[in-house]
């Protein structure tokens, strides 16, 4: 930097130069480039690390909610070999338009690749896929693969022999969407919707609906935690700002414990306070409020969730509050009072807008940390209080259907990439505080 | 905040009902992680208050929820209690192995977070550093996605390179997560860095290793110390990427406080708690009196 | 950095090590791992020295589908339910067993004539039979008691909170049962579509009242923290904590789904040739009477059924708290595992649905 002052002072006629003779901007140029290069180096590392751990992991997860290629080819456990399966039957989904009423043909090449598969041992994992799609058709193939090596001419009769809802349309369809390496399938079944037998998106039957309603559930749920917090948080976070530092830095480690006690922990008091047998229920039965039949259920339920992350995410709205309320000064509120505004007006007109900031940027903070929220709905949600997040584990823990979760967890993310981005420009991540 | 001495009656009123109501939220802030401490001393296996334990009779309350965090797991845990005893402990004790294992792989991530963490910062708060806000965005949101789909996506990830199940794929995880605190304090400390005194230290000869390790790093090293210690926290309070990439050798203590809450909470997960409240309690100590010195050292706090 | 890397390395070395001359068997925790350890591990770690991890799961055949499918195996052996191995051999993910390698029982029966029938299939070897049932806290209903599965749905006459497992499987069963069915009209029943809505209908009168368990050890805990009036649970586990902890739980045997548990080995164990040892040791008939000892399931080899006696306690005699003994067995139903490999996946996302809604 110190050679741009440096330049001589009998110009060259083309410009501004440099005292070895290089042109100003030139060198302003690759000065500017060096310095940058070098900040970029320092972030080098770091970045490569973090794309390597989760960047590129996401990536995969979003790639596995388009494809789950079981029905196109099988992967042998032990050895790791990949082999092409349902060769002809896919060959006569390509050469037959969606709605073909299968032939003898379709039935031979079913046939084959069943006793393929019998062969690989590979129809649980078919059915598995084809069941996604067609929901009890997993065992037709596990039994009829078993009897593969029976199946004799004409494969019609045969198959339909051994189980008639081999004619299920809905099936059919099923195999044929699984004959396509890339899907939006899981997509749609996240939504709560599906292919009817013409290959058109439909809405899944009402009684297996359930994950619109538990997105729509996360959302509500989520947003009533933000406004708790915001209700119990705004207060406290007035008071910080309006005590001397001695006590307010006192009073803050009220706020900063809970931000550093371990969420296990807290949810486990949450648990100790709630049950019916808990402290609060006891209390409130010494008290005389309610009879000791009448305890009342607060946890394992919603009321359990909203309660525990209403605290556990509380210091995220009370930290940025303060920190906007802090600066405040209170002469503006003084004057509004000495032109005559009562005190609640001087409050709402000149105070509250002042604030917003913070409101916005806590409100933001909680509503995208609730919306993912997984360990402490998994405790003391009970079955109603349970949000997107512990069904995204459900499907990756229990039923294994691993698009499926891979799907719902991208829609998630998607929402919550959506919020970041708009935290970023009304917030700034610069911005965020801890403590 | 005092009351002006002009405040009408109902001012007055309602400054006492707001004091009020600040101290029910705080006492909600608080009630719920103090509440345990006295019932992990309890001397029945419940939850609630027993008589005794509210008559402060001395034996409602024991040590015994303490001595099973001990105990459990132990190949033999009547045996007389010398030395072969504790090494019994040490050895085989799930709580142990669990505690071992967490500060196994906090105090590695925490390195790793922290050195990366802290280069980066210092490369960030540069005024030069190109796609300054994209970069920093990327970096801050492990904190941000929902750790659920991190520990999905690494499942998949680790299955594939053979990271699963073993520490170093946890260590990794947990470095990753973070990392964002760790840049978000450095940063911060560097808001108030004096670039120039950089320049200063390069004038009198110092090359850049030398005036980073005698100019900077002293400066922001309370920052990194503080990213550090969320970090160490982060990782010694994640129990969601644990539950999906690790093995059954590799149980920390969320990981085991977690099973032990579904099967059974029995008040040894209280002393467990009240074990982490009270290191909680210390490092919490830690980064305010760390906070104090910086803002002393940078001129920005009365006291 | 580089001391990091070496300590790290180190570390995932005597990881290595360790592991070399351990055995990690994944059951179903609580009192029914302990009597495990108590009956299998010690023997077997006292005999050759190997030492026996024991790793805890909700349900193991759902971790060890994952690990396999992800192909990530790092349990040896897992304690999973009948239906359950059936649909994990079915889609290849287990080692399969050769039934010689059984030990013939004491009284020198060959092993596949010692084992009940179906009890050695493929891939699995039964250790138990255990049942589903409800039990209650004595000290709730003072006055008339819950004696019938219907009693369980009444919530007019036995008010009160209910303990459910979160799984379509039994709950549907009992449902069925409660609502009057015949217990061998059952699984027909569940086949048709008329037969799932009466069960979920059935279902839909305490839905309200219900608070879902998820582990085995939880529904004892729930009966004695006073969180439910009453609940299903695996009986062995009720029985544990009433006569080992003297908890006031009294069972009831009528409605209750029997079905067999036993061992299998992932595809891919880490110490596959131990674990066949181990699964072999533990499943010899003095084995498998001395887990008897400790909890109330009934041996899966003829051969144990004679040498089971008292409770560890030394006064306890065992035959009563049997899923098997005639007098519970009146209304009883044995668990139809093909129904289960089969329709588990459509029919847990049906609960699921009828769960959030």
């Amino acid at each position: 930097m110190a050679d741009m002052t440096a330049t001589s002072p009998g110009a060259a006629p083309q410009g501004l130069q440099t005292a070895d003779g290089r042109p100003l901007k030139a060198a302003l140029a690759a000065s500017q480039a060096r310095a940058k290069r070098r900040a970029f180096y320092l972030v080098a590392p770091l970045l490569a690390f973090v794309l390597l751990t989760f960047v590129l992991p996401i990536g995969q997860l979003l790639s596995r909610s388009v494809s789950d290629p079981r029905f196109i080819e099988n992967v042998d456990r032990s050895s790791g070999e990949v082999t092409p399966i349902m060769v002809e039957l896919r060959d006569w989904f390509k050469a037959n338009p969606p709605g073909t009423e299968p032939d003898e043909a379709a039935y031979q090449a079913l046939a084959q690749g069943l006793a393929q598969l019998a062969e690989l041992r590979g129809q649980g994992d078919v059915g598995t896929r084809i069941n996604y799609e067609a929901p009890g058709t997993r065992s037709l193939f596990t039994k009829t693969a078993r009897r593969a090596d029976d199946l004799e001419a004409p494969f019609k009769e045969a198959i339909l022999d051994v189980d008639e809802d081999w004619a299920d349309p809905v099936l059919w369809q099923a195999m044929r969407d699984a004959s396509s390496r890339y899907t939006i399938n899981f997509y749609l079944a996240a939504l709560d919707m599906t292919r009817d037998v013409d290959g058109n998106i439909v809405n899944v039957p009402e009684d297996r609906q359930v994950y619109l309603l538990l997105f729509k559930r996360t959302a509500i749920l989520s947003v009533l935690i933000t406004v708790t917090t915001l209700v119990l948080g705004f207060p406290v976070a007035y008071l910080l700002a309006t005590l001397p530092l001695r006590y307010s830095n006192l009073l803050m480690i009220l706020v900063l414990l809970p931000f550093w006690t371990s969420l296990l922990v807290r949810t486990t008091s949450w648990m100790v306070l709630l049950q019916s047998q808990g402290v609060v229920n006891d209390l409130l039965v010494w008290a005389g409020i309610i009879g000791d039949d009448g305890r009342i259920q607060m946890i394992y339920n919603q009321m359990g969730t909203v309660i525990a992350m209403t605290h556990i995410l509380l210091p995220f709205t009370v930290l940025p509050l303060y920190s906007v309320m802090r600066p405040i000064k209170p002469s503006y509120v003084r004057a509004a009072r000495s032109l005559g505004a009562t005190s609640w007006t001087a409050f709402r007109r000149v105070y509250l807008p002042q604030t917003v900031p913070g409101i916005g940027a806590g409100a933001l903070l909680v509503f995208i940390l609730a919306v993912g929220y997984y360990i402490t709905p998994a405790l003391v949600g009970g079955s109603s209080g349970q949000l997107i997040s512990n069904l995204i584990a459900f499907h990756m823990q229990n039923s294994l259907n691993w698009s499926l979760a891979a799907a719902l967890a991208s829609l998630l993310l998607a929402g919550v990439l959506v919020l970041y981005w708009l935290y970023d420009r009304l917030v700034g991540i610069d911005n965020l505080k801890l403590g | 905040m005092a009351l002006p001495i002009h405040a009408s009656r109902l001012e007055r009123i309602w400054h006492y009902t707001y004091l009020t109501i600040c101290a029910l939220i705080f006492l909600f802030l608080i009630a719920p992680i103090l509440i345990i401490i006295p019932l992990s001393f309890n001397a029945e296996p419940y939850f609630t208050f027993t008589e005794k334990m509210l008559s402060f009779d001395p034996t409602g309350y024991s040590m015994r929820w303490y001595d099973t965090l001990l105990t459990l797991g132990m190949t033999n845990p009547e045996a007389p209690r010398n030395a072969a005893w504790w090494a019994d402990a040490w050895a085989n004790s799930t709580w142990i192995r669990a505690a071992k294992n967490s500060v196994i792989i906090g105090f590695f991530s925490t390195i790793l977070a922290t050195a990366l963490g802290t280069l980066a910062a210092l490369g960030l708060s540069r005024p030069e550093m190109p796609f300054r806000r994209t970069v920093m965005a990327v970096l801050i949101s492990p904190m941000i996605v929902p750790i659920i789909i991190t520990a999905t996506g690494l499942f998949f990830f680790y299955s594939k390179t053979g990271l699963a199940g073993s520490y170093v794929g946890i260590i990794m995880a947990h470095a990753t997560l973070g990392i964002p605190f760790v840049i978000i304090t450095v940063t911060a400390t560097l808001v108030g860095f004096d670039q120039s005194l950089n320049r200063a230290a390069a004038n009198l000869g110092a090359n850049p290793a030398t005036s980073f390790f005698k100019i900077t790093m002293p400066l922001i090293l309370p920052g990194v110390v503080s990213g550090a210690l969320f970090a160490f926290v982060t990782s010694f309070d994640e129990v969601v990427v644990v539950l999906f990439v690790a093995a059954h050798d590799q149980q920390t203590i969320p990981r085991q406080m977690w099973a032990g809450i579904r099967e059974q909470i029995s008040p040894a997960i209280l002393a467990v708690a009240t074990i982490l409240v009270v290191v909680s309690i210390g490092l919490l100590t830690a980064v305010e009196l760390l906070r104090r010195r910086s803002e002393r050292m940078r001129g920005l706090s009365p006291g | 950095m580089k001391r990091t890397l070496i300590l790290t390395s180190a570390l995932v070395a005597a990881g290595v090590a360790a592991q070399a001359e351990e055995l990690a068997v994944m059951s179903w925790g609580g009192a029914y791992s302990k009597s495990q350890v108590e009956a299998y591990h010690k023997p077997f770690t006292e005999k050759t020295g190997v030492t026996v991890v024991d790793v805890v799961a909700d349900n193991p055949a759902t971790p060890i589908k994952a690990q396999v499918e992800a192909g990530n195996v790092t349990v040896d052996v897992a304690d999973v339910e009948y239906a359950d191995a059936m649909a994990l051999c079915d889609e290849g993910l287990l080692e399969e067993i050769d039934p010689s390698i059984l030990a013939a029982g004491a009284d020198g029966t060959a092993a596949m004539d010692d084992f009940l029938p179906g009890a050695v299939t493929d891939c699995f070897v039964a250790t138990i039979v255990f049942s589903t049932m409800y039990a209650y806290d004595d000290t709730v209903f003072t006055g008339e008691k819950p004696t019938t599965i219907a009693d369980f749905f009444d919530l007019e006459k036995f008010p009160g909170k209910r303990g459910l497992r979160k799984t379509p499987k039994v709950n549907l069963e009992m449902a069925l049962m409660a609502d009057g069915v015949a217990p061998d009209e059952v699984y027909d029943m569940l086949e048709t579509d008329e037969g799932l809505d009466r069960a979920f209908a059935k279902l839909d009168t305490i839905k309200d009242s219900v608070v879902w368990w998820e582990a085995g050890a939880q529904p004892p805990q729930l009966l004695a923290d006073g969180e439910v009036a009453m609940t299903t649970a695996y009986n062995g586990r009720i029985f544990a904590a009433a006569v080992s902890e003297g908890k006031p739980f009294v069972s009831v045997f009528n409605g209750q789904v029997y079905e067999y548990d036993g061992y299998v080995i992932p595809l891919g164990a880490p110490n596959k040739d131990l674990a066949m040892e181990f699964l072999a040791f533990a499943t010899q008939t003095q084995q498998l009477a001395d887990q008897a000892k400790w909890i109330s399931y009934g041996p899966a080899r003829k051969s144990s059924g004679p040498l089971v006696g008292l409770f560890e306690d030394g006064k306890t005699e065992m035959g009563p708290y049997m899923p098997t003994a005639e007098q519970n067995l009146e209304v009883a139903l044995p668990s139809n595992f093909e129904f289960w490999a089969d329709r588990n996946v459509e029919l847990s996302e049906r609960f699921n649905a009828w769960l959030a809604n």
